[in-house]
């Protein structure tokens, strides 16, 4: 059994090298982020990690959560382990200075949001359901709800879920049914949602549950959905907890995966109504969730980068200890562990390259975010929303699918005993699968890609990052190195191909957005893939420029192999899903119902 | 009360140690480096003392390297005060550390100072020792309590046949074993603020110490491979080869 270790020197590497901590730091409101203190928190955060939440992960699957009494347990260690957690401060990290948090930049949190994910990620989806409710408040909360709430959900006493999804209303939240009627200086919510996160549990002292509904005037679609917030506890004059609020869990799910985080059926309002506040304006409520979206959907991103990191790390272990068969062509003689073999190499450089091209294009998105909120200049702010607006869909879709077929090889590396539950393997795989279906699905990132992110605006922004690809493709052209020179050729087939592609979705959506939709979800995987050996061959470079000023030779070098290894196995896969993109779209249009 | 805590930058405890390719020493290069871990029950200790309202300030201090900065500041967010860095590249010995306390002694008059019993790079167990020897202070080594009262503390060592209770007059150097408390986890807000604590660094010289080395390396080498183990026939075979073979008994 493997025990997690943060990947700091790849995290480093990324976030000061290949997104550039320096125009981080640059920025007025990050002039404090410097590379010793992000070297100190992620340091201190891996060892939290790796000591506390790491080895709660089993417990957590074997023993679920469990309901009872309309009380949902959490598995033997949660309670602790998040008190000890939101004790050491870190909830606090990206939340406001002007309420106790810190202040920190999205990239440092995603760094330590990875290694949370890692260690065990049905935990950390309790604190970042969190900090999508202070994101909602610190956009659009009266200050009078700031002071409420803000300051007990950035240390962690009080909780957060989100509250979205009804049986009628997943994908298209346009269904939402729930009731909000207004009361005095509130609304009385009633109505049945599924499939809440972390919708009742006792590690927190109150849950703030941040809730989809619709007043009673209401037009009918997204343009009628307002947002509220309901505590568990109803609050009393000085705000601290009072009285249960009409709102209790009344069932929970048996999932593959999470098992330790609890997913509720809540009901609001069985007597009175749940009492409720209206944050930001009526009936702009998905207006709110959409600009939420943005963190949540990268927050998902980065948990396939987790998971595939912590497969990674537990097959690796395995291939170093697995003796089985020689070595070809070797008939006697001691017997060898299993990395010896080709094959096995390969499958673990599979997944490395992937979680390293992942955690390159997830980071990448995130310095964006940070650009696009913090910027001192207008323009830049602009350009870098535009940037992470067209990354986001890709991040959340590519690296939760990858993430699966990672974990998936890892459970092939450990043989037969990755199928069986005691080696660990296969609970990765199982909870990396709701990865592509929560927070959107696949098909959701797709449709968002093609339409909003490419379609409407014709690809400009798609232009611009093809443009920096091409760039990049000049540089290696004529690289010192020779086995980044050599790569040159395959990854201009990549960027041609993932070009030729965006210019037929440009070309065709306007006039045939059905033929789009039916090869959406290919082309954002051609995106993934060649966004991904486009940073992998940055990464490359930079790793040669380092290694030749006497840098780490063992961490430059096996960047190098490792960005070799994507071009020459994974980058391939782009001028087949272009081809795919282009052509393949009439042939799904041409079946019927009924020839299914 | 004002202690002084010596802390040392070592391998990462989790870190598989590689000897030099020259055999000079154990590879350092590029390898993630941590508090030695019984330095870090010496900082917890100290500042536990001063949560109690025993202690009123902790100064740590350190020997080594410029990224020896990085260990203070670790230090500092479990909860010392101010740091100082003794900056040199010399691969640093005992003495030459004891010496450099001594001088920062003088300076500072801690009325405590707290080390780790040794340190796990090297596991020389000397410096302590040393430290109050060159004071001319009593010394209480491995000691798994430690609660000082008006000009003298009470200490408990581990000692081989069980637990030894002395009383030691202050000042004094204590030397922390692994039993003496667990180490907290360093919370984020602290180590934001240990980032804004004053850290002050120095030459040796500046305090007229010379570190050079006294004692050659010779050699480094890995432990030898253990052999693969053979079946005896009984017991007369065992002690046949454990006595001729083995030369033990
Ligand atoms: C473990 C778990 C935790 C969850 N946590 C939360 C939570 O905390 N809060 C919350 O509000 N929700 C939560 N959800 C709900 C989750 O967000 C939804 O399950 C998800 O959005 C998909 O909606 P659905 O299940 O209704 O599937 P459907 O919308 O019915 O989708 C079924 C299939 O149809 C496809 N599809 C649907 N519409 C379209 C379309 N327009 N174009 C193309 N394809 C389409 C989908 O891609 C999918 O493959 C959670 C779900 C799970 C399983
Ligand atoms: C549910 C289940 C049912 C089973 N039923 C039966 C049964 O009824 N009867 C029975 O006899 N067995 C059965 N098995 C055993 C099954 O056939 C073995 O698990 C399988 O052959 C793999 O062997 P292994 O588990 O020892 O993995 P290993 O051989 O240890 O393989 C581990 C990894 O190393 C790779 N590897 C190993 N050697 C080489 C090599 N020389 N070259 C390249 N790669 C290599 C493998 O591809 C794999 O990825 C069952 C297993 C399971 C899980």
């Amino acid at each position: 059994m493997s025990t997690y270790a943060a990947p700091l020197k790849d995290m480093q590497f990324v976030i000061e090298e290949l997104v550039g901590l320096a125009d981080i730091t640059a920025m007025p409101v990050c002039s404090e982020v410097t590379a010793d203190l992000v070297e100190a928190v992620l340091g201190e955060a891996g060892k939290f990690a790796a000591e506390v939440l790491d080895p709660l992960n089993r417990i957590g699957d074997r023993q679920g959560a469990q309901l009872a009494n309309g009380k949902v347990t959490p598995p033997a260690g949660f309670a602790a382990a998040y008190k000890q957690f939101t004790e050491a401060g870190w909830n606090s990290l990206s939340g406001p200075t002007d309420f106790g948090g810190q202040g920190l930049p999205h990239i440092v949190a995603m760094a330590v949001q990875e290694m949370w994910n890692s260690a065990n990620m049905a935990f950390c989806l309790c604190p970042m359901l969190t900090s999508g409710v202070i994101e909602a408040l610190k956009l659009r909360g009266s200050p009078e709800q700031k002071k409420l709430f803000m300051g007990k959900l950035v240390t962690g006493e009080w909780s957060g879920t989100m509250n979205l999804t009804e049986p009628q209303a997943g994908s298209d939240l346009s269904a939402v049914r729930t009731q909000a009627r207004p009361e005095g200086d509130h609304f009385r919510i009633k109505g049945t949602k599924i499939f809440i996160t972390w919708g009742e549990h006792d590690m927190s002292q109150n849950i703030v549950h941040l809730v989809l509904a619709r007043t009673p005037d209401a037009p009918e679609g997204v343009k009628g959905i307002s947002l509220f917030i309901v505590p568990k506890f109803a609050l009393n004059a000085d705000g601290s907890p009072g009285g249960r609020n009409d709102v209790k869990c009344v069932s929970i799910e048996h999932k593959m995966g999470i098992h330790a985080s609890p997913t509720c059926v809540m009901a609001y309002g069985e007597g009175e109504g749940a009492i409720g506040y209206m944050i930001g304006a009526e009936n702009r409520g998905l207006e709110t969730m959409f600009i939420m979206m943005n963190h949540a959907r990268l927050g998902v991103g980065l948990e396939g980068v987790a998971l595939a990191e912590r497969a990674y790390q537990h097959a690796l272990d395995y291939a170093r200890t697995r003796v089985q068969g020689r070595a070809i062509g070797q008939k006697s003689g001691d017997r060898v562990t299993i990395i010896n073999h080709p094959d096995v190499r390969r499958m673990l450089l599979t997944m490395k390259s992937q979680v390293e091209a992942m955690r390159a294009l997830a980071y990448t998105a995130s310095a964006a975010l940070d650009k696009a909120h913090h910027h001192p200049d207008e323009a830049e702010r602009k350009r870098n929303q535009a940037y992470v607006d067209l990354l986001i869909p890709i991040v959340k879709g590519w690296c939760t699918e990858q993430s699966i077929d990672v974990a998936s090889t890892g459970m092939q590396i450990h043989g037969g005993m990755g199928f069986i539950e005691e080696t660990g393997a296969a609970q990765y795989l199982r909870d990396a699968r709701i990865t592509a279906i929560y927070e959107g699905t696949t098909g959701i990132q797709a449709a968002d890609l093609v339409g909003r992110k490419i379609g409407y605006e014709k690809g400009a922004t798609a232009a611009v990052v093809i443009a920096q690809m091409r760039a990049t493709a000049k540089a290696l052209a004529g690289h010192a190195h020779a086995d980044i020179a050599a790569q040159h050729a395959a990854f201009v087939r990549a960027v041609d191909a993932l070009a030729a592609a965006t210019q037929w979705v440009v070309d065709t959506f306007p006039k045939d957005p059905n033929a789009v939709a039916a090869v959406s979800v290919p082309y954002l995987k051609l995106w993934g893939i060649v966004a991904g050996g486009w940073l992998m061959a940055r990464a490359a470079g930079i790793a040669s420029v380092k290694l030749a000023a006497g840098g780490d030779p063992e961490f430059c070098k096996t960047k190098i192999a490792t960005a070799r290894f994507y071009i020459e196995h994974i980058l391939p896969q782009a001028p087949a899903l272009a081809e795919e993109v282009t052509g393949g779209a009439a042939s799904v249009l041409a079946m019927s119902d009924a020839q299914f | 009360m004002k202690v002084l805590v010596g802390v040392k930058r070592v391998v990462d405890p989790n870190v598989k140690v590689r000897v030099k390719a020259d055999g000079s020493g154990v590879e350092t290069a590029n390898i993630k480096m941590a508090i030695n871990p019984f330095c870090e029950i010496a900082v917890e200790q100290a500042v536990r003392m001063k949560e109690a309202g025993i202690v009123t300030e902790i100064l740590v201090v350190t020997v080594g390297l410029p990224q020896c900065q990085e260990t203070l500041r670790t230090a500092m967010a479990m909860g010392a005060d101010r740091g100082i860095l003794v900056e040199t590249d010399v691969d640093v010995q005992p003495l030459a550390v004891a010496k450099v306390m001594k001088a920062i002694i003088a300076k500072e008059n801690p009325q405590l100072v707290i080390m780790g019993k040794q340190a796990v790079d090297n596991d020389c167990n000397q410096t302590g020792q040393m430290v109050a020897a060159l004071m001319g202070w009593p010394q209480a080594t491995h000691i798994s309590k430690v609660e000082p009262a008006g000009d003298h503390a009470e200490v408990t060592r581990e000692v081989d046949g069980g637990l030894e209770t002395l009383t030691i007059k202050l000042p004094a150097v204590v030397t922390a074993d692994l039993r003496l408390n667990e180490p907290r986890y360093v919370t984020l807000p602290n180590i934001m603020k240990a980032k804004k604590k004053p850290l002050e660094v120095i030459k040796p010289d500046a305090l007229g110490v010379d570190v050079t080395p006294r004692l050659t390396t010779l050699k480094v080498v890995e432990p030898a491979k253990r052999g693969s183990g053979v079946k005896l026939a009984d017991v007369a075979e065992l002690v046949n080869k454990l006595k001729n073979e083995a030369k033990v008994i």
